[in-house]
């Protein structure tokens, strides 16, 4: 292309744009990519049988699957100890992610719609908990839920418990509602912002034509708030899935431990590393289908948006 | 619907809260009852973790008075006095800072080229950028760990690798923030400036940064937040006490060993947090006010946050 022809918008100085790219493209190249490989090559990798330490396989002919056959082996045996786990895990995950979404789209929909002139106070609070570190959020709930913390306090007062019960002592019902408190403002925000880009229009036409405002949210706003609700239950499961914190400090008790508890037990319990990446690798190949439809449905609303 | 008697029957007050309760044009109240106690249940477990910090004794549960001994009076237990609370707080800051330092430039120009280079190589890069966005934790994590300890080994494990790992997974969002206010902006700015004979990084230094600078202030605030919040790779590229942040300390002894110099520690992190964020916004808002541009700045700060859960 010669400098005379005037080139096509956007295309000018391609490798300038190239090269403002790059730093950050390699970085993640090394950073990003290289680490997943590691990954993969330590997984079908073996162990050295002497100092128990493992030895990655770098060239992909020669990987061995054992460490697989392994981990397939315990999520496919009923009753091993990675299926329950496994199963588990995918139990707590599905009932924290409705009870999420049971509170997080009201509230969502509460500000975007009504917040009125109290909307930003509004939207602050809804902001606050992402400045405050999750695990802070935890000990705040291991505070209220000791023996003679307030919640049995509370509890004991209303007449509920007539003795103070140890919620933090292998308990499923205090490791979900610790995942719902942890994530749920991670629901709400993308909610928010969706609901709050709906046209108006849309809304008032439904009145005008004679819907209630019940019928108008179920006809109207619910259908169009769809994909947002699918990529926000993403948003906050695929963390969810790999969450060890959580259940460690709101139970300490293998009875609620998840597949994130697995994996750290192998990866940083040093015995039999490649296990523990082979159970890396599984846990990526179940999420992956969340994470491509995440990909691909927020690219396409970025086209519609960039277009 | 209404009877002859329903003005008579119930005294006015009543009446009158039942109106406003029930009146099917005015906001639905009991959204807004909804929301109000969603906001107390998630602000208020985090307030009484606060007022235990000050306590004068060693409950976490009990009020006993008010004090600073878990700040700073107590000479062995308080957060200033205990060497492994006060080096956790400042791995935390140097690991922040470190990560703000970095991935703004990277990111800056990361999201310049590829908003505006074209091709394939521009789509797959894209693509993994976006990648590191959904990628759980954990896994980054395990990564991480196994390619400093088997390939990348003259990358020791504590403040560098964890640095590498902060850098890495806030990245994204700097590009999310930036590339944001680019397709706001549009090619137009940087294509008169060539017209007039500027050089594609004249044109980007001197017509595109100038209006990048809220979005860039903005994505040091969100890079600075999750840098101090993140806990998962932190603890999998630690080295030691020595190299634990104010996260991974709670984890380690918020069952075992706590006492309200914990709940201090928390606090006090939480403060600095906030402090810097709201200098950093002011900037922001100075700034942005500068460029003439309106709205309100925390609904634009509601819209950057799409931050899965860490």
């Amino acid at each position: 292309m010669s400098d005379t022809e005037r080139p096509v918008a956007g295309t000018r100085g391609n490798a300038v744009w190239a090269g403002l790219a790059l730093p950050g493209v390699a970085w993640l190249c090394i950073f990003f990519l290289l680490p997943l490989y590691a990954v993969l090559c330590v997984a079908f990798g073996t162990v050295d049988p002497l100092f128990q330490r493992p030895e990655p396989e770098w060239n992909p002919l020669l990987w061995s699957t054992s460490s697989f056959e392994f981990v397939v082996d315990g999520l496919f045996t009923s009753g091993a100890a990675f299926q329950t786990v496994f199963v588990r895990t995918l139990v707590y995950v599905v009932i924290a992610t409705a009870l999420s979404l049971v509170i997080a789209y009201p509230v969502a929909y509460y500000v975007a719609r009504y917040g009125g002139r109290w909307k930003g106070l509004l939207l602050v609070g809804l902001i606050a908990p992402f400045f405050i570190s999750y695990l802070m959020r935890m000990l705040a709930w291991i505070n209220l839920l000791q023996d003679d913390g307030w919640v049995n306090d509370v509890l004991m007062w209303v007449g509920i418990l007539d003795a103070p019960r140890n919620w933090l002592d292998g308990r499923a019902s205090s490791v979900i509602l610790g995942l719902v408190y942890g994530y749920v403002p991670f629901m709400i925000l993308p909610l928010y912002a969706f609901l709050d880009r709906i046209d108006r229009n849309l809304l008032e036409a439904a009145r005008d034509l004679g819907a209630s405002p019940f019928q108008t949210f179920r006809l109207v706003t619910l259908p169009l708030s769809k994909p947002a609700i699918l990529a926000s239950i993403v948003i906050i499961a695929l963390p969810m899935f790999g969450d060890y914190y959580t259940t460690d400090l709101l139970s300490q008790s293998p009875t609620t431990s998840m597949i994130g508890n697995q994996i750290y037990l192998y990866v940083l319990g040093g015995q039999q590393i490649p296990v523990g990446a082979a159970l890396v690798v599984c846990l990526m190949l179940f999420l992956a289908v969340f994470m491509a439809y995440y990909l691909i449905a927020t690219a396409r609303a970025q086209r519609r948006v960039g277009a | 619907m209404t009877t002859l008697e329903a003005p008579l029957a119930p005294p006015r007050t009543r009446s009158r809260f039942r109106e406003w309760w029930a009146n099917p044009w005015g906001r639905p109240r009991f959204l807004l009852l909804f929301t109000v106690l969603y906001l107390a249940w998630s602000i208020v477990p985090i307030l009484i973790a606060i007022r235990f910090s000050f306590n004068e004794g060693r409950s976490r549960s009990t009020a006993q008075g008010w004090s600073l001994r878990w700040y700073y009076e107590d000479p062995d237990l308080s957060v200033w006095h205990d060497p492994d609370l006060r080096a956790a707080l400042f791995q935390s800051l140097r690991l922040a800072a470190i990560a703000v330092l970095v991935t703004v430039p990277l990111g800056v120009a990361l999201a310049i080229g590829l908003t505006r280079w074209r091709g394939r190589a521009a789509g797959a890069s894209r693509a993994v950028s976006l990648a590191t966005l959904v990628t759980p934790e954990i896994v980054m994590g395990t990564a991480f760990l196994l390619v400093f300890t088997h390939l990348l080994r003259f990358i020791e494990l504590g403040t560098a690798a964890q640095a590498i790992g902060h850098i890495t997974f806030s990245l994204v969002f700097v590009l999310i923030i930036v590339r944001g206010r680019l397709l706001a902006i549009g090619p137009e700015y940087e294509e008169a400036a060539r017209d007039l004979g500027a050089s594609a990084l004249q044109a980007v230094r001197l017509a595109l940064l100038p209006m990048l600078v809220p979005a860039i202030v903005a994505s040091a605030i969100v890079v600075f937040a999750i840098s101090m919040d993140d806990f998962v790779i932190t603890q999998f590229l630690s080295s030691g006490t020595s190299t634990d942040t104010v996260p991974v300390r709670i984890y380690s002894t918020g069952r075992t060993a706590p006492t309200p110099a914990l709940n201090a520690l928390a606090t006090l992190t939480l403060a600095i947090t906030i402090v810097i964020a709201l200098v950093l916004f002011l900037v922001w808002r100075a700034v942005r006010a500068t460029r003439g541009q309106t709205g309100s700045a925390v609904e634009d700060f509601a819209a950057l946050e799409t931050e899965p859960g860490r």
